[in-house]
């Protein structure tokens, strides 16, 4: 009979596959666009050499990229446009899928899972098939190519990841807590605005974050949906990929929207923590 | 005018009534127990008094006036749940707030009548804490503040102690029978321990099927059931069946078939032929020695098959010579005990003519 593995060796032998995956295909990939972000662009696209091969070319490591970024206001516009319509469509989601998921979660059981299934039916279908088909709809309202337009898209597109996390948060309640809210004295409206609303901010924190952040990566929908003046820091930055084929500059935009995410997460702990204590 | 009247109360689940034609009256400042057996319909009884369901035929009166269409958060009911059922995002402070907030009551009144609430119940310096970061006796106790604070005219409370381990239990117990007389709320209790019930209870109603047995004091109870539910469910029990020979003399007298002849306590309603049953107390029959227990009416001789020795006291199941098993129980501080018997060992059992009460079929 062979020994049973050691606690530890059996910790890294489940921990270890994952860890070296995202190493390879996460932290290394993020490296390298940091490195990026403070390179020339390559003279027909890509990266130009760290070390020069002929005089006057561009080599080496420069904050040139950044010295553009911060040197135009138009860049700071689309980030704030960027964020604007984040925020809106996490709003809209929250506002549309609180009720749905309310209803999944207080529905009899059997039938709970055909509904979760009906949320996420439209994975189903192919992304751009779905957003093309509402060029269909918004096109006869005259929506089409407005800022508008972006928005039911992004609505549309998100809102099974703002109904799923808040499904799991508020089928987990026990419905004592609304019997005995009820028994104490509090109608409907205050049994859920004290009870079951604090109990679920864990969820709409966790919706909020499946959507909040692709949207803000999102170039397909503005493009597709939006009219010229609809592009978002995600279009930027595809643009500068496969457009301009400037690397470094949309190197320097992802980080710069990375680090815009993280400050408004940071921001948004913060502000949660100095509030009342979550559930 | 009781406080809570219950008239002739009736809810149906199907073909089920889980609660059947239930009427009883509760005074104020009374601390009621409904006993039973899981599926007695007493848990049942007790969410129509909260308003959380509403009978299919009767009504509930609360101090004369009729709670039909009354929601639970207008009634000045509360409840103890079993689960506790604490908000989890709030503190102790504040969960005990909860009533009195929704009561719309100024923020200086609060704040004292929290204190206080928390002062009874000796969690004061628990105010600030999380329910996740109380034990089991501590949320209990959160719970009875947070139900009393508000000085509801009735306290419900679903099995209340029943996650709680024994121990803990019996400290709950009196603090529970102290905090009632403190208070001086009306306490409906549910329950399924006997013994929980008994000590606790001012009055106890027995409930069986839907339907209730019998409602009476706790020494009533335990010592005049009115039948045989009552008698084996309260307590331990000797169920001898007999008929009734004469009833007409200072004491009855009764055919126990192959045991041969018994006296019990005097019935003179009933007349000979009666059939039923018998019921003597484990701790009424005497055991010793044979030749012994001779003073006693009812009197066999037998041997000792199995005994239970619990520290303060020991069952000895006797079996007695028409294969009749009987229970006896013998405190073991008790003075003049002659010794402790043995399984297999031939002894005499017996009980007086005062001892038993008849139980009709």
């Amino acid at each position: 009979m062979r020994a049973a593995p050691s606690p530890r060796l059996a910790k890294w032998l489940v921990a270890g596959p994952p860890t070296l995956f995202l190493l390879v295909f996460f932290a290394v990939p993020a490296l390298i666009m940091v490195v990026a972000s403070f390179r020339f662009p390559g003279e027909f696209g890509g990266l130009a050499p760290l070390a020069a091969t002929r005089a006057g070319e561009d080599a080496g490591l420069t904050t040139e990229n950044y010295a553009l970024f911060f040197g135009d206001w138009i860049y700071a516009q689309i980030f704030a446009k960027s964020f604007v319509v984040a925020a809106l469509t996490t709003l809209a989601c929250l506002a549309l899928a609180y009720p749905l998921a309310l209803a999944i979660a207080r529905s009899p059981r059997r039938r709970r899972d055909l509904m979760v299934l009906l949320v996420v039916l439209p994975f189903a279908s192919n992304f751009l098939v779905r957003v093309y088909a509402w060029m269909i709809i918004l096109g006869p309202l005259d929506l089409l190519f407005t800022p508008v337009a972006v928005l039911v898209g992004m609505v549309y597109v998100h809102l099974p990841f703002m109904v799923l996390p808040l499904y799991t948060n508020l089928e987990k309640h026990d419905p004592a807590l609304l019997d005995a809210a009820q028994d104490l004295g509090a109608g409907a409206w205050q049994r859920f605005w004290r009870v079951t609303f604090p109990l679920s901010l864990p969820g709409i924190l966790a919706g909020t974050a499946l959507v909040f952040i692709p949207v803000l990566g999102m170039f397909a929908i503005p493009e597709i949906l939006g009219g010229k003046d609809d592009w978002l820091v995600g279009n930027m930055i595809k643009e500068a990929f496969l457009g301009t084929r400037d690397w470094p500059f949309g190197s320097m935009l992802s980080i710069m929207l990375t680090l815009a995410v993280l400050a408004v997460a940071g921001i948004a702990a913060a502000l949660g923590r100095g509030g009342s204590r979550g559930a | 005018m009781p406080l809570l009247e219950i008239r002739q109360v009736t809810r149906r689940f199907g073909a089920l009534a889980a609660v059947d034609d239930v009427s009883l009256a509760i005074e104020a400042g009374e601390f009621f127990t409904l006993l039973g057996p899981s599926g007695c319909g007493k848990t049942t009884l007790l969410r129509m008094i909260a308003g959380f369901d509403a009978p299919d035929a009767g009504a509930i009166l609360l101090e004369g006036r009729d709670l039909a269409g009354t929601p639970p958060e207008a009634r000045p009911v509360h409840t103890v749940f079993q689960s506790y059922a604490l908000f989890p995002h709030m503190t102790v402070a504040q969960n005990v707030a909860f009533p009195l907030r929704m009561a719309k009551r100024p923020a200086a009144e609060i704040e004292r009548r929290v204190g206080e609430a928390l002062e009874q119940v000796h969690l004061e310096a628990f105010a600030k804490r999380y329910p996740d970061e109380l034990s089991g006796g501590q949320k209990q106790r959160v719970g009875l503040a947070r139900g009393l604070v508000n000085r509801p005219r009735l306290l419900l409370l679903d099995e209340p102690l029943g996650a709680l381990d024994a121990k803990l239990r019996e400290e709950m117990q009196l603090e529970l029978i102290n905090l009632q007389r403190d208070v001086g709320v009306t306490f409906v209790f549910v329950t399924h321990s006997q013994p929980e019930a008994l000590a606790l209870s001012h009055r106890i109603a027995v409930m069986d099927r839907g339907r209730v047995e019998q409602v009476d004091t706790p020494p009533q109870l335990y010592g005049h059931p009115r039948n045989r539910f009552v008698a084996s469910f309260i307590g331990r029990c000797n169920v001898v069946e007999v008929t009734v020979s004469a009833s007409g003399g200072a004491a009855l007298a009764l055919d126990a078939g192959r045991l041969g002849a018994l006296v019990a306590p005097a019935r003179p309603d009933l007349a000979p032929g009666t059939r039923g049953a018998l019921a003597v107390r484990p701790e009424q029959v005497r055991i010793g020695p044979q030749g012994t227990v001779a003073d006693a009416e009812n009197r066999f001789d037998g041997v000792v098959r199995d005994l239970l020795y619990v520290g303060d006291v020991t069952t000895y199941v006797v079996e007695l010579a028409a294969g009749v098993r009987v229970e006896a129980l013998l405190a073991n501080a008790a003075p003049g005990r002659a010794r402790v018997f043995e399984a297999g060992q031939p002894v005499a059992v017996g009980w007086s003519h005062d001892a038993g009460v008849f139980l009709a079929d």
